[in-house]
Protein backbone atom coordinates (compact mmCIF):
# COMPACT_ATOMS: atom_id res chain seq x y z
CA UNK A 1 0.00 0.00 0.00
CA UNK A 2 1.37 3.40 -0.91
CA UNK A 3 1.76 5.91 1.86
CA UNK A 4 -0.64 8.82 2.25
CA UNK A 5 0.87 12.16 1.34
CA UNK A 6 0.48 14.51 4.28
CA UNK A 7 1.38 18.19 4.49
CA UNK A 8 1.25 20.53 7.46
CA UNK A 9 1.41 24.29 7.22
CA UNK A 10 1.63 27.10 9.65
CA UNK A 11 -0.18 30.39 9.06
CA UNK A 12 -0.81 32.93 11.87
CA UNK A 13 -0.38 30.71 14.91
CA UNK A 14 2.23 29.98 17.54
CA UNK A 15 3.33 26.49 16.35
CA UNK A 16 1.76 25.03 19.49
CA UNK A 17 -0.43 22.75 17.38
CA UNK A 18 2.65 21.41 15.63
CA UNK A 19 4.27 20.89 19.04
CA UNK A 20 1.19 18.99 20.15
CA UNK A 21 1.45 16.87 16.98
CA UNK A 22 4.99 15.93 18.04
CA UNK A 23 3.59 15.10 21.49
CA UNK A 24 2.03 12.03 19.87
CA UNK A 25 5.43 10.65 20.90
CA UNK A 26 6.14 6.99 20.09
CA UNK A 27 2.92 6.70 18.10
CA UNK A 28 4.66 8.89 15.51
CA UNK A 29 6.58 5.75 14.51
CA UNK A 30 3.28 4.01 13.88
CA UNK A 31 2.04 6.95 11.81
CA UNK A 32 5.31 7.16 9.91
CA UNK A 33 4.65 3.72 8.42
CA UNK A 34 1.49 5.06 6.79
CA UNK A 35 2.32 8.62 5.90
CA UNK A 36 4.82 10.47 3.83
CA UNK A 37 5.28 13.95 5.25
CA UNK A 38 5.82 15.79 1.98
CA UNK A 39 5.63 19.40 3.12
CA UNK A 40 5.82 20.88 6.60
CA UNK A 41 7.77 23.29 8.80
CA UNK A 42 9.22 20.04 10.20
CA UNK A 43 10.75 18.91 6.85
CA UNK A 44 12.93 20.52 4.21
CA UNK A 45 10.62 20.69 1.17
CA UNK A 46 10.29 24.28 -0.02
CA UNK A 47 7.57 23.85 -2.65
CA UNK A 48 4.06 22.61 -1.93
CA UNK A 49 3.52 19.36 -3.91
CA UNK A 50 1.05 18.95 -6.75
CA UNK A 51 -1.49 17.05 -4.71
CA UNK A 52 -1.49 15.83 -1.12
CA UNK A 53 -4.04 13.57 0.53
CA UNK A 54 -4.28 15.49 3.79
CA UNK A 55 -3.17 19.01 4.71
CA UNK A 56 -3.18 20.07 8.36
CA UNK A 57 -3.47 23.86 8.53
CA UNK A 58 -2.42 25.55 11.75
CA UNK A 59 -3.12 29.25 12.26
CA UNK A 60 -5.54 31.90 11.05
CA UNK A 61 -5.38 33.81 7.79
CA UNK A 62 -3.84 37.14 8.81
CA UNK A 63 -1.47 38.32 6.08
CA UNK A 64 -1.24 38.45 2.30
CA UNK A 65 1.27 35.62 2.50
CA UNK A 66 -1.18 33.49 4.55
CA UNK A 67 -3.88 34.15 1.98
CA UNK A 68 -1.68 33.10 -0.94
CA UNK A 69 -0.57 29.99 0.99
CA UNK A 70 -4.04 28.84 1.96
CA UNK A 71 -5.40 29.28 -1.58
CA UNK A 72 -2.52 27.18 -2.89
CA UNK A 73 -2.92 24.53 -0.20
CA UNK A 74 -6.64 24.24 -0.88
CA UNK A 75 -6.06 23.82 -4.57
CA UNK A 76 -3.49 21.08 -4.01
CA UNK A 77 -5.07 19.12 -1.14
CA UNK A 78 -7.77 16.48 -1.15
CA UNK A 79 -8.66 16.91 2.52
CA UNK A 80 -7.97 20.15 4.35
CA UNK A 81 -8.00 20.06 8.15
CA UNK A 82 -8.44 23.27 10.18
CA UNK A 83 -5.92 22.33 12.84
CA UNK A 84 -6.36 24.11 16.18
CA UNK A 85 -8.29 27.12 17.45
CA UNK A 86 -6.49 29.78 15.36
CA UNK A 87 -7.43 27.95 12.16
CA UNK A 88 -10.95 27.20 13.43
CA UNK A 89 -11.92 30.46 15.22
CA UNK A 90 -9.03 32.95 14.59
CA UNK A 91 -8.44 32.69 18.36
CA UNK A 92 -5.59 34.79 19.76
CA UNK A 93 -4.47 35.73 16.25
CA UNK A 94 -7.89 37.33 15.76
CA UNK A 95 -7.66 39.43 18.91
CA UNK A 96 -6.37 42.35 16.84
CA UNK A 97 -9.63 42.46 14.85
CA UNK A 98 -11.65 44.57 17.30
CA UNK A 99 -8.93 47.25 17.52
CA UNK A 100 -8.01 47.20 13.83
CA UNK A 101 -4.88 46.65 11.79
CA UNK A 102 -3.68 50.26 11.81
CA UNK A 103 -3.91 50.65 15.59
CA UNK A 104 -2.00 47.38 15.98
CA UNK A 105 0.81 48.41 13.63
CA UNK A 106 0.95 51.84 15.26
CA UNK A 107 1.34 50.31 18.72
CA UNK A 108 3.85 47.62 17.76
CA UNK A 109 6.05 49.54 15.33
CA UNK A 110 5.69 53.19 16.40
CA UNK A 111 4.59 53.57 20.03
CA UNK A 112 6.88 50.81 21.28
CA UNK A 113 9.75 51.41 18.86
CA UNK A 114 13.04 52.59 20.34
CA UNK A 115 14.55 53.40 16.94
CA UNK A 116 13.51 53.30 13.30
CA UNK A 117 9.80 53.68 14.02
CA UNK A 118 7.22 52.75 11.39
CA UNK A 119 5.68 49.53 10.10
CA UNK A 120 7.94 47.34 7.94
CA UNK A 121 7.82 48.02 4.22
CA UNK A 122 9.65 44.92 3.00
CA UNK A 123 10.30 41.26 3.89
CA UNK A 124 7.52 41.05 6.50
CA UNK A 125 4.21 40.19 4.75
CA UNK A 126 1.50 42.84 4.70
CA UNK A 127 -1.30 42.25 7.19
CA UNK A 128 -4.86 41.78 5.97
CA UNK A 129 -7.45 44.15 7.44
CA UNK A 130 -9.12 41.30 9.34
CA UNK A 131 -7.78 38.00 10.64
CA UNK A 132 -10.09 35.22 9.48
CA UNK A 133 -10.53 31.59 10.43
CA UNK A 134 -9.57 29.29 7.55
CA UNK A 135 -13.14 28.25 6.68
CA UNK A 136 -14.13 31.87 6.03
CA UNK A 137 -11.54 31.88 3.22
CA UNK A 138 -11.52 28.36 1.72
CA UNK A 139 -13.55 25.18 2.13
CA UNK A 140 -12.52 23.13 5.16
CA UNK A 141 -13.22 19.40 5.40
CA UNK A 142 -12.35 18.61 9.02
CA UNK A 143 -12.30 20.86 12.09
CA UNK A 144 -10.05 20.13 15.06
CA UNK A 145 -10.49 22.87 17.68
CA UNK A 146 -8.25 23.18 20.72
CA UNK A 147 -5.42 25.43 21.84
CA UNK A 148 -3.68 23.22 21.11
CA UNK A 149 -5.70 20.07 20.38
CA UNK A 150 -4.32 17.29 22.58
CA UNK A 151 -1.92 14.76 21.12
CA UNK A 152 -4.58 12.09 21.63
CA UNK A 153 -7.16 14.09 19.66
CA UNK A 154 -4.69 14.69 16.84
CA UNK A 155 -3.71 11.03 16.74
CA UNK A 156 -7.36 9.95 16.64
CA UNK A 157 -8.19 12.40 13.84
CA UNK A 158 -5.16 11.51 11.72
CA UNK A 159 -5.75 7.78 12.26
CA UNK A 160 -9.34 8.14 11.05
CA UNK A 161 -8.21 10.08 8.00
CA UNK A 162 -5.64 7.41 7.18
CA UNK A 163 -8.36 4.79 7.45
CA UNK A 164 -10.24 6.69 4.74
CA UNK A 165 -12.90 8.14 7.02
CA UNK A 166 -13.78 11.79 7.66
CA UNK A 167 -13.60 12.16 11.44
CA UNK A 168 -15.81 14.33 13.62
CA UNK A 169 -13.61 15.83 16.35
CA UNK A 170 -16.63 16.58 18.56
CA UNK A 171 -16.08 14.75 21.84
CA UNK A 172 -12.32 14.55 21.26
CA UNK A 173 -11.53 18.22 21.77
CA UNK A 174 -13.20 21.63 22.15
CA UNK A 175 -12.59 25.36 21.79
CA UNK A 176 -9.82 26.36 24.18
CA UNK A 177 -8.97 22.74 25.12
CA UNK B 1 -41.59 29.43 43.87
CA UNK B 2 -44.98 28.00 44.79
CA UNK B 3 -46.85 29.82 47.54
CA UNK B 4 -46.73 28.13 50.94
CA UNK B 5 -50.29 29.07 51.76
CA UNK B 6 -53.32 30.02 49.71
CA UNK B 7 -55.05 28.14 46.93
CA UNK B 8 -53.67 24.64 46.55
CA UNK B 9 -52.25 24.13 43.09
CA UNK B 10 -54.09 21.77 40.79
CA UNK B 11 -52.60 18.66 39.34
CA UNK B 12 -52.31 18.15 35.61
CA UNK B 13 -51.16 15.29 33.46
CA UNK B 14 -49.12 15.79 30.32
CA UNK B 15 -46.76 14.00 27.97
CA UNK B 16 -43.12 14.92 27.47
CA UNK B 17 -41.47 13.03 24.61
CA UNK B 18 -44.31 10.53 24.86
CA UNK B 19 -43.72 9.93 28.59
CA UNK B 20 -46.78 10.43 30.82
CA UNK B 21 -46.07 12.84 33.67
CA UNK B 22 -48.13 14.44 36.37
CA UNK B 23 -47.26 17.87 37.68
CA UNK B 24 -48.59 20.82 39.64
CA UNK B 25 -50.23 23.38 37.38
CA UNK B 26 -47.89 26.13 38.62
CA UNK B 27 -44.82 24.30 37.32
CA UNK B 28 -43.03 25.06 34.08
CA UNK B 29 -42.35 22.58 31.31
CA UNK B 30 -38.64 22.83 32.16
CA UNK B 31 -39.19 21.98 35.84
CA UNK B 32 -41.32 18.98 35.03
CA UNK B 33 -38.90 17.75 32.34
CA UNK B 34 -36.02 17.93 34.82
CA UNK B 35 -38.03 16.01 37.41
CA UNK B 36 -38.42 13.32 34.77
CA UNK B 37 -34.68 13.39 33.98
CA UNK B 38 -35.44 14.68 30.50
CA UNK B 39 -32.59 16.98 29.53
CA UNK B 40 -33.34 20.40 28.05
CA UNK B 41 -30.30 22.66 27.53
CA UNK B 42 -30.45 26.10 29.18
CA UNK B 43 -28.17 29.09 29.55
CA UNK B 44 -30.02 32.10 31.01
CA UNK B 45 -32.07 29.92 33.38
CA UNK B 46 -30.75 29.54 36.92
CA UNK B 47 -32.62 27.84 39.71
CA UNK B 48 -33.62 30.45 42.27
CA UNK B 49 -34.00 33.32 39.79
CA UNK B 50 -37.09 34.36 37.87
CA UNK B 51 -36.96 32.84 34.39
CA UNK B 52 -36.94 35.26 31.47
CA UNK B 53 -36.78 32.99 28.42
CA UNK B 54 -33.98 35.11 27.03
CA UNK B 55 -31.48 32.69 25.54
CA UNK B 56 -34.10 30.52 23.75
CA UNK B 57 -32.02 27.36 24.18
CA UNK B 58 -34.85 25.61 26.03
CA UNK B 59 -37.17 25.88 23.02
CA UNK B 60 -39.62 23.00 22.85
CA UNK B 61 -42.47 22.02 20.58
CA UNK B 62 -45.94 21.85 22.10
CA UNK B 63 -48.74 20.33 20.10
CA UNK B 64 -51.34 22.90 19.12
CA UNK B 65 -49.13 25.88 19.94
CA UNK B 66 -47.90 28.14 17.18
CA UNK B 67 -44.10 28.15 16.89
CA UNK B 68 -41.65 26.90 19.47
CA UNK B 69 -41.86 28.09 23.07
CA UNK B 70 -39.30 28.52 25.85
CA UNK B 71 -39.76 25.67 28.35
CA UNK B 72 -38.50 27.79 31.28
CA UNK B 73 -41.40 30.27 31.06
CA UNK B 74 -44.19 28.00 29.81
CA UNK B 75 -46.52 26.60 32.46
CA UNK B 76 -47.79 23.07 32.06
CA UNK B 77 -51.47 22.53 31.24
CA UNK B 78 -53.74 19.50 31.21
CA UNK B 79 -53.20 17.20 28.25
CA UNK B 80 -50.17 19.09 26.96
CA UNK B 81 -47.93 17.14 24.57
CA UNK B 82 -44.33 18.34 24.54
CA UNK B 83 -41.39 17.39 22.32
CA UNK B 84 -38.03 18.52 23.70
CA UNK B 85 -35.87 17.40 20.82
CA UNK B 86 -36.65 17.42 17.10
CA UNK B 87 -34.27 18.00 14.17
CA UNK B 88 -35.67 21.54 13.91
CA UNK B 89 -35.15 22.29 17.61
CA UNK B 90 -31.63 20.85 17.56
CA UNK B 91 -30.75 22.96 14.51
CA UNK B 92 -32.06 26.12 16.22
CA UNK B 93 -30.14 25.38 19.41
CA UNK B 94 -26.92 24.88 17.46
CA UNK B 95 -27.51 28.12 15.61
CA UNK B 96 -28.18 30.03 18.84
CA UNK B 97 -24.94 28.83 20.43
CA UNK B 98 -23.00 29.69 17.27
CA UNK B 99 -24.53 33.17 17.18
CA UNK B 100 -23.48 33.71 20.80
CA UNK B 101 -19.92 32.83 19.81
CA UNK B 102 -19.90 35.27 16.88
CA UNK B 103 -21.61 38.20 18.61
CA UNK B 104 -18.75 38.83 21.06
CA UNK B 105 -15.10 37.83 21.29
CA UNK B 106 -15.03 34.46 23.04
CA UNK B 107 -11.34 33.64 22.91
CA UNK B 108 -11.61 30.48 25.00
CA UNK B 109 -7.89 29.72 25.13
CA UNK B 110 -7.06 32.89 27.06
CA UNK B 111 -10.36 33.31 28.91
CA UNK B 112 -10.40 33.25 32.71
CA UNK B 113 -13.31 30.80 32.53
CA UNK B 114 -11.74 28.35 30.08
CA UNK B 115 -12.84 24.91 31.20
CA UNK B 116 -15.50 26.28 33.58
CA UNK B 117 -17.75 27.98 31.04
CA UNK B 118 -21.37 27.16 30.34
CA UNK B 119 -21.15 28.46 26.77
CA UNK B 120 -18.17 26.20 26.13
CA UNK B 121 -20.07 23.28 27.69
CA UNK B 122 -23.03 23.93 25.39
CA UNK B 123 -20.74 23.85 22.34
CA UNK B 124 -19.40 20.49 23.53
CA UNK B 125 -22.90 19.17 24.25
CA UNK B 126 -24.08 20.13 20.77
CA UNK B 127 -20.98 18.83 19.01
CA UNK B 128 -20.04 22.26 17.69
CA UNK B 129 -16.48 22.07 16.38
CA UNK B 130 -16.64 25.29 14.36
CA UNK B 131 -18.92 28.27 13.86
CA UNK B 132 -20.56 28.55 10.47
CA UNK B 133 -21.68 32.16 10.92
CA UNK B 134 -19.01 34.82 10.18
CA UNK B 135 -17.42 36.25 13.34
CA UNK B 136 -18.25 39.90 14.03
CA UNK B 137 -15.21 40.72 16.20
CA UNK B 138 -16.92 43.73 17.83
CA UNK B 139 -14.94 46.20 19.87
CA UNK B 140 -15.98 45.65 23.48
CA UNK B 141 -15.09 47.56 26.61
CA UNK B 142 -13.84 46.21 29.91
CA UNK B 143 -14.63 47.73 33.31
CA UNK B 144 -11.95 46.99 35.89
CA UNK B 145 -12.82 49.92 38.15
CA UNK B 146 -14.15 47.71 40.94
CA UNK B 147 -11.39 46.76 43.40
CA UNK B 148 -12.31 43.04 43.37
CA UNK B 149 -14.23 42.28 40.18
CA UNK B 150 -13.96 42.83 36.44
CA UNK B 151 -16.68 43.13 33.79
CA UNK B 152 -15.54 42.02 30.33
CA UNK B 153 -18.15 42.63 27.64
CA UNK B 154 -16.13 40.47 25.24
CA UNK B 155 -17.48 37.37 26.99
CA UNK B 156 -21.01 38.49 27.88
CA UNK B 157 -23.92 36.45 26.49
CA UNK B 158 -26.62 38.80 27.87
CA UNK B 159 -28.20 36.05 29.97
CA UNK B 160 -29.11 38.72 32.57
CA UNK B 161 -28.32 36.46 35.49
CA UNK B 162 -26.25 39.29 37.02
CA UNK B 163 -29.16 41.71 36.55
CA UNK B 164 -31.61 39.32 38.15
CA UNK B 165 -29.49 38.08 41.04
CA UNK B 166 -28.61 41.65 42.05
CA UNK B 167 -32.24 42.70 41.92
CA UNK B 168 -34.03 39.61 43.22
CA UNK B 169 -31.58 38.19 45.76
CA UNK B 170 -29.24 40.98 46.82
CA UNK B 171 -31.92 43.65 46.43
CA UNK B 172 -29.44 46.21 45.17
CA UNK B 173 -30.32 46.38 41.44
CA UNK B 174 -26.90 47.69 40.42
CA UNK B 175 -27.15 45.94 37.04
CA UNK B 176 -29.42 46.57 34.12
CA UNK B 177 -29.50 46.36 30.34
CA UNK B 178 -28.85 49.23 28.00
CA UNK B 179 -29.44 49.32 24.23
CA UNK B 180 -31.18 46.81 22.03
CA UNK B 181 -30.29 43.81 19.92
CA UNK B 182 -26.66 43.53 19.01
CA UNK B 183 -25.91 46.83 20.81
CA UNK B 184 -27.35 45.63 24.12
CA UNK B 185 -24.93 45.80 27.05
CA UNK B 186 -25.24 45.10 30.75
CA UNK B 187 -24.49 48.26 32.69
CA UNK B 188 -23.77 49.19 36.31
CA UNK B 189 -25.73 52.12 37.75
CA UNK B 190 -26.71 54.52 35.00
CA UNK B 191 -23.98 53.17 32.72
CA UNK B 192 -21.27 54.49 34.99
CA UNK B 193 -18.00 52.84 36.00
CA UNK B 194 -18.76 50.01 38.44
CA UNK B 195 -16.78 51.67 41.24
CA UNK B 196 -19.03 54.73 41.18
CA UNK B 197 -22.16 52.67 41.86
CA UNK B 198 -23.54 53.72 45.25
CA UNK B 199 -25.76 50.65 45.48
CA UNK B 200 -23.20 47.86 44.85
CA UNK B 201 -22.54 45.93 48.06
CA UNK B 202 -19.58 44.05 46.50
CA UNK B 203 -21.29 40.78 47.44
CA UNK B 204 -20.01 39.09 44.26
CA UNK B 205 -23.19 37.15 43.48
CA UNK B 206 -23.23 38.58 39.95
CA UNK B 207 -19.73 37.19 39.39
CA UNK B 208 -20.62 33.71 40.58
CA UNK B 209 -23.87 33.34 38.64
CA UNK B 210 -22.23 34.54 35.41
CA UNK B 211 -22.05 31.52 33.07
CA UNK B 212 -18.96 32.75 31.19
CA UNK B 213 -15.87 34.85 31.84
CA UNK B 214 -17.79 38.13 31.49
CA UNK B 215 -17.65 38.69 35.25
CA UNK B 216 -14.65 37.48 37.19
CA UNK B 217 -12.51 38.09 40.24
CA UNK B 218 -9.36 40.13 39.84
CA UNK B 219 -6.13 38.18 39.91
CA UNK B 220 -7.51 35.20 38.03
CA UNK B 221 -5.57 34.05 35.01
CA UNK B 222 -6.67 31.94 32.02
CA UNK B 223 -8.80 29.01 33.14
CA UNK B 224 -8.62 29.94 36.82
CA UNK B 225 -12.09 31.39 37.33
CA UNK B 226 -14.22 28.51 38.52
CA UNK B 227 -17.55 29.91 39.69
CA UNK B 228 -19.07 28.92 43.02
CA UNK B 229 -22.71 28.78 42.05
CA UNK B 230 -24.54 30.29 45.05
CA UNK B 231 -27.36 28.25 46.54
CA UNK B 232 -30.04 30.70 45.49
CA UNK B 233 -33.17 28.77 46.54
CA UNK B 234 -31.53 28.44 49.98
CA UNK B 235 -30.81 32.17 50.12
CA UNK B 236 -34.38 32.94 49.12
CA UNK B 237 -35.76 30.77 51.87
CA UNK B 238 -33.53 32.47 54.44
CA UNK B 239 -34.84 35.85 53.32
CA UNK B 240 -38.44 34.67 53.45
CA UNK B 241 -37.86 33.35 56.94
CA UNK B 242 -36.34 36.67 57.96
CA UNK B 243 -39.32 38.55 56.49
CA UNK B 244 -41.76 36.40 58.47
CA UNK B 245 -39.71 37.09 61.60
Amino acid sequence: MSKAKVATIWLDGCSGCHMSFLDIDERLLELAQHIDLVYSPLVDAKVFPDMVDVALVEGAVASEEDLAKILKVREHSKILVAFGDCAVTANVSGMRNPVGKEACLQHAYVDLATFNPGPPTSVVPKLLDKVRPVHEVVKVDVYVPGCPPSADAIFAVVSELLAGRIPDAAGLTRFGA
Amino acid sequence: MPPLVGVAPGVVTLKINGVDCSARDDQTVLEVAREQNIHIPTLCHLEGLESVGGCRLCLVEIQGMRGLVAACVTKVTEGMEVQTSTPQIEAYRKMIVQMLFTERNHVCSVCVSNGHCELQDLAVEMGITHVEIPYLFPKCELDASHPRFVLDHNRCVLCQRCVRVCDEIEGAHVWDNQGRGIHCRVVTGLDEPWITSDTCTSCGKCVHVCPTGALFEKGRSAGEMAKKAPQLPYLQNIRKGAARG
